[in-house]
């Protein structure tokens, strides 16, 4: 339920740069999803394949970058990915002494698109995971 | 030929864009606006409810309430005399910038000193959304445990201060405060915390002290 809004917002962001480019037919989405934001890939991957159905991007494969969190320590002065639930430690050395940032974006990275095909269903039809 | 087209567009930039023409409404219109979010039954109307009672008298708030379905926390809050909105959500998990958008001109914002917006009931949504308030509330309480911060960091990394409602079970629950604590430091150093009971009463002074020092602030700066 969570991801329904937000793949709503992917498709409008992908829809309007793919008409923006004047494609017939997008094949590809990349995103960059922060571990933090607290969405599910297959999540999203279904509301897609769904809101898609019907529009340019129907059919486009989904790329998701997941984005991990840094965390940093002041006592080490070590840097390590973080993914929830966090850890009250540093896994490097144990101190509590840490800080977390980042792992909280989401974006639309870029699209690809075809051009030129006029049978969406035909021999171009784009790979599927 | 596949052609690969940059985009590099936060997905939310849409809704972010609305939430900043709200913020300009509440800016001109002088008033503070704070966005509750929590849990379902952390206590967010009960805050603003014990939250009007100890309002200077001289301050006008307003309250916009999310709800996925039903009016039960706006009833709460209309038998008080307070102008309050009902957004239903319709199943939504949480409030966006175009719902409080449209919510606003059912407000006489302009006699408004404090907006309470009260998000749907949920961890996750809520944090994502800018809905164009000054503030952003985490509400957590003692019973729901105190790995929150651990388990919905995103939530805690985006508030302007968490409210821990409920201190009044604290002996009677094993919730590990410093833990809590701990969870937020790493998050967000030195966020405010405010350790409340709605049903006691206790801490709710310092965090009505908190507010209004934050609409005096606000006001100092617009030069109202």
């Amino acid at each position: 339920m969570h991801e329904l809004a937000i793949t709503q917002a992917i498709l409008s962001i992908v829809l309007e740069a793919a008409e923006a480019a004047g494609a017939r037919r997008v094949t590809a989405v990349e995103l960059t999803v922060g571990a933090l934001t607290g969405y599910v890939d297959d999540s999203i991957r279904f509301y897609f394949e769904r809101l898609s159905e019907g529009t340019l991007a129907e059919g486009a494969l989904l790329r998701i970058r997941r984005e991990p969190g840094e965390g940093r320590c002041r006592a080490c002065g070590g840097a390590f990915p973080v993914e929830p639930p966090l850890l009250p430690a540093c896994p490097l050395c144990g101190s509590p002494d840490i800080w977390i940032t980042g792992g909280n974006r989401c974006l639309v990275e870029r699209i690809e698109v075809e051009d030129g095909d006029p049978h969406p269903g035909g021999e171009g039809h784009p790979q599927r995971q | 030929m596949a052609t690969h087209i940059p985009v590099v567009k936060a997905i939310l930039s849409a809704n972010d864009a609305v939430a900043a023409e709200n913020r300009a409404a509440f800016d001109a219109a002088g008033l503070l606006a704070v966005n509750l979010m929590s849990s379902p039954g952390a206590g967010k109307t009960s805050l603003i409810l014990a939250t009007l009672e100890r309002l200077p008298p001289s301050l006008r708030a307003g309250v916009i309430e999310g709800d996925i379905a039903s009016t039960l926390d706006a009833e709460r809050i209309a038998a008080r005399n307070i102008p309050v909105v009902q957004i239903n959500t319709g199943g939504a998990c949480h409030l966006d910038a175009p719902m409080v958008r449209s919510a606003l001109s059912h407000l006489p914002l302009p006699d408004l000193d404090l907006l309470f917006i009260e998000n749907v009931g949920n961890l996750v949504c809520p944090a994502e959304f800018d809905l164009g308030a000054h503030l952003r509330i985490a509400v957590a309480s003692v019973p729901e445990g105190h790995d929150k911060p651990y388990k919905y960091p995103g939530m805690f990394q985006k508030a302007d201060a968490v409210v821990l409602n409920k201190a009044d079970l604290m002996p009677y629950i094993d919730f590990d405060l410093s833990a809590f604590r701990h969870g937020l430091s790493i998050l967000r150093p030195g966020i405010p915390l405010f350790l409340l009971s709605c049903r006691t009463g206790q801490g709710v002074d310092e965090w009505v002290g908190w507010l209004t020092a934050h609409l005096r602030a606000r006001r100092g700066d617009h030069g109202g």
